[in-house]
C-alpha cells in the first residue's frame, strides 16, 4: 500500500489559501466558513499521516539550491508536522461552538489559517531567511489572537505578548544578518557546510547566542518566560491550546534544536546551557503553577515547566553527543524530549480545552468559585482526568512513557541528580493537577452553579478525540511505529551537521529523477 | 567602526523597549531596534564606489552569458536588499498591529503607563 505523494507547498499553500478565502463568506456564510475551516485542517492532518516516513526536498519555484529558497521535509519535521495539524484538527473543532460567542468569527477563522501556515511553513523551511518569514506570519496572527476578546486583561497580555515577541523576532532577524555576514549564504545546509569547514568566529557565535536568546523568547523557557502566562490564559480556549500546545514548540523549541544541532552544530557550552535552562524552567513553572487559582493559569505555569522537560531532554542529548558518550544514551535522551514534546502538544491541549468547556458553563475560571461538577460535566471530567494523569506521569498514560525515557537516559549516563530533578518536578506536577480535580471537579457544588449544563456536540469530539490519543500516545513506542515517526526525528538531532551533506545529497538525487 | 554604531543604535533601541514605562515609547523602541537591523543588513551587501546590481548587455561575456568579472568586483550584494525590503513589510505589519493595540488599550485603561496596567498578577 503505498500513499500518493504529497508535494511539501501543500502544507503552507492551503492554509494560506483558506486565510484570505475564509473572511470573503461575510456573516450569512458563517457555517460554511466554519465548515470549510475544518475541512483544511483535517486534510492537513491526512497529508501530514500521509508523509509518516518521507524525507523530500521541494525547490520553490525550480531555483536550484542554494540560489533559491528550499522546502526540507525530513523525520523532524514530520513528527512537527503531526503534532501541529492533530492539534489544529482538534481545537478548529473546538472553535465550531465555542467561538460563536465572539462576534467576527469569520476573522478569528483567518487568522487561525494564517497561524497554521505560519507554523507548517516554519517547520518546513530550508531557508533560515524564509524561516524568519513563517516566524512572523505565526507571531503576528497569534498576537491578535491573543488580543480577540478586546477586554482589559486581552489587550494588556497581548501588548506584553507582542513586546517580547518583537524583541526575540528582531534578534533572530540580527542573527540572521550575522551569518549571512559570515558565511555568504541563506541555505541553512549550505551555512552548516560553510561553519563545519571554517569554524565558529566570533561573529557567528554572537549570532547563535542571539538565535538561542530569540528562539528562547518564543519557547518561553524561564528566563524569557514572563509573557507567556499572561498571554496563554486570556486567549480563547482554542487558542490557548494552540499557543501551548504548538506555537511555542515549532516557533521555539523546534527552531532552536534545528540551529543549535543542524546548523551550528552542538558543543558541550550549549549543551550544558540548554540543560540547565530547562532544569530552571521546570522547577520554577512547577512552583509558581501549584499557587496559581486561576484554572488556566496554573495550566499555562504548567506548560513552562512541560517545555523544560523538552529543552533538557533535547539539550542533555546534545551535552552527551558533545562529550562523546555512549550514542545510546545521548540518542535515548533526545528520543524522552522529543517524545515529551507531541505527548505535551496532546494532552495540554486537551487540558486547556477541557478549561475552555468549564469556562463556558460557568462563566468562570476561578478555582475558589468552582467545584463538584464532576456529576454535573462528565465527559469534560473524565477528559480532564485523563489529561491530569498523563501530564503528571501516572503509568499507562503517555506523559509516563516519555519521563521514564529521560529517566533512564539520565541513569544510564551517570547523571543520577538529573533523574532525581525529573522524578521531583513530575510530583510537583502531580499535586497541581490533584489541586485542579479537587477544587473543579470533586467537592461541594456551590449553589450559583447548580444550573450548570455539559457541552455539546463538536467540542466534546474534540475533548474525546485528544484524550483518546492520551491514551493511546504511548503505542508510538512499539517497534513500527517508533521506527518510522519518532526514530527519524531523533536520527535528525543526532546527526547533527551532517544534515547539509544530507540536503544537497536529496537534491541531487531528485535533480537525477 | 560604522558596524558598532549600527550596534549602538540597536542597543538604544533595546534599552527604550526595556525601560520606559509608556506603551507608544515602547514601540518606538521596537523601531529603532527594527531600524539598526535593516541598517545593519543593508550595510552587509554595501561596497564603496559600487554600482546598482543590474545586468545590461555590455556586463555578459559572449561564452554562456556568464558575467564580466569587473561586473562581479564593482557591483553591491542584492540579497540583503531583498530582504530588507522583506523585513521592512513585516515590521510595518507588526507596527499597525501594536499601535492598534495600543489605541484599543488607551480607549479601556485611559491612560499610556505601564505600570498603571496591571489587571494581570501573579
Amino acid at each position: 500500500m503505498s500513499l500518493p505523494a504529497v508535494p511539501l507547498p501543500t502544507f503552507v499553500a492551503v492554509p494560506l489559501i483558506a486565510a484570505f478565502a475564509l473572511p470573503l463568506f461575510g456573516k450569512r456564510g458563517k457555517s460554511a466558513a466554519t465548515f470549510l475551516a475544518n475541512a483544511v485542517t483535517i486534510f492537513l492532518l491526512c497529508c501530514a499521516v500521509a508523509s509518516i516516513g518521507r524525507t523530500a526536498v521541494y525547490e520553490i519555484g525550480r531555483w536550484p539550491i542554494p540560489l533559491g529558497i528550499n522546502l526540507v521535509l525530513d523525520g523532524l519535521s514530520c513528527l512537527m508536522l503531526l503534532a501541529i495539524s492533530t492539534v489544529s484538527a482538534a481545537a478548529m473543532l473546538f472553535s465550531t461552538r465555542y467561538m460563536e460567542r465572539y462576534t467576527a468569527k469569520s476573522k478569528y477563522l483567518c487568522l487561525f489559517m494564517l497561524m497554521v501556515a505560519g507554523m507548517n511553513g516554519v517547520v518546513l523551511s530550508g531557508d533560515i531567511f524564509n524561516m524568519f518569514v513563517f516566524l512572523e506570519i505565526a507571531s503576528l496572527a497569534s498576537y491578535a489572537l491573543v488580543a480577540f476578546g478586546c477586554e482589559h486583561e486581552e489587550l494588556e497580555a497581548a501588548f506584553k505578548y507582542m513586546v517580547l515577541g518583537s524583541i526575540a523576532s528582531t534578534f533572530v532577524l540580527f542573527g540572521v544578518g550575522l551569518v549571512y555576514g559570515n558565511t555568504g549564504t541563506l541555505n541553512m545546509a549550505y551555512i552548516s557546510k560553510a561553519i563545519s569547514e571554517s569554524g565558529l568566529n566570533s561573529g557567528l557565535t554572537f549570532a547563535l547566542a542571539l538565535f538561542i536568546a530569540g528562539f528562547g523568547l518564543k519557547a518561553a523557557i524561564v528566563p524569557f518566560h514572563a509573557w507567556l502566562p499572561d498571554a496563554h490564559p486570556s486567549a480563547p480556549a482554542p487558542i490557548s491550546a494552540m499557543l501551548s500546545g504548538v506555537i511555542i514548540k515549532a516557533l521555539g523549541i523546534y527552531a532552536m534544536s534545528r540551529i543549535v544541532f543542524n546548523v551550528f552544530g552542538i558543543t558541550v557550552e550549549v549543551g550544558w546551557l540548554l540543560m540547565i535552562l530547562g532544569i530552571l524552567s521546570m522547577i520554577i513553572g512547577a512552583f509558581m503553577a501549584i499557587g496559581q487559582w486561576d484554572l488556566k493559569r496554573l495550566m499555562a505555569y504548567s506548560s513552562i515547566s512541560q517545555i523544560g522537560y523538552v529543552v533538557l531532554g533535547i539539550g542533555f542529548g546534545g551535552l552527551l553527543i558533545a562529550k562523546g558518550a555512549k550514542a545510546q544514551w545521548s540518542a535515548l535522551a533526545i528520543l524522552g524530549g522529543l517524545f515529551h514534546l507531541v505527548n505535551h502538544s496532546v494532552y495540554k491541549s486537551l487540558l486547556f480545552l477541557t478549561s475552555g468547556s468549564v469556562e463556558m458553563s460557568t462563566g468562570t475560571r476561578d478555582m475558589k468559585q468552582l467545584g463538584g461538577l464532576a456529576e454535573k460535566m462528565p465527559v469534560t471530567r473524565a477528559a480532564a482526568t485523563i489529561g491530569s494523569a498523563a501530564i503528571a506521569g501516572v503509568p499507562p498514560f503517555s506523559g509516563f512513557w516519555s519521563k521514564l525515557i529521560l529517566v533512564i537516559a539520565a541513569v544510564g549516563s551517570g547523571f543520577y541528580w538529573v533523574a532525581a530533578i525529573i522524578v521531583f518536578v513530575s510530583l510537583c506536577t502531580l499535586i497541581m493537577y490533584l489541586k485542579v480535580q479537587r477544587y473543579v471537579f470533586l467537592g461541594e457544588l456551590p449553589e450559583a452553579l447548580r444550573e450548570t449544563k455539559e457541552q455539546k456536540n463538536s467540542m466534546l469530539i474534540a475533548m474525546v478525540f485528544l484524550a483518546c490519543l492520551c491514551v493511546l500516545m504511548g503505542l508510538l513506542l512499539v517497534p513500527p511505529l517508533r521506527s518510522s515517526v519518532l526514530e527519524p526525528a531523533v536520527r535528525v538531532i543526532t546527526d547533527g551537521v551532517s544534515y547539509s551533506t544530507n540536503v544537497i545529497e536529496m537534491v541531487r538525487e531528485s535533480v537525477k529523477l | 567602526m560604522l558596524y558598532s554604531l549600527c550596534f549602538l543604535l540597536f542597543m538604544v533601541g533595546l534599552y527604550c523597549a526595556v525601560v520606559k514605562k509608556n506603551m507608544v515609547k515602547i514601540v518606538l523602541g521596537i523601531l529603532v531596534m527594527e531600524y539598526a537591523v535593516n541598517l545593519f543588513l543593508i550595510m552587509l551587501g554595501y561596497r564603496a564606489g559600487g554600482v546598482a546590481p543590474i545586468v545590461s548587455k555590455e556586463d555578459i561575456v559572449e561564452a554562456g552569458g556568464t558575467l564580466s568579472s569587473m561586473f562581479v568586483a564593482k557591483s553591491v550584494d542584492p540579497l540583503p536588499q531583498a530582504l530588507v525590503l522583506t523585513a521592512i513589510v513585516i515590521s510595518l505589519g507588526s507596527l499597525a498591529l501594536m499601535i492598534s493595540i495600543c489605541i484599543r488599550t488607551y480607549e479601556k485603561y485611559e491612560t499610556f503607563d505601564i505600570t498603571e496596567i496591571r489587571r494581570l498578577k501573579g
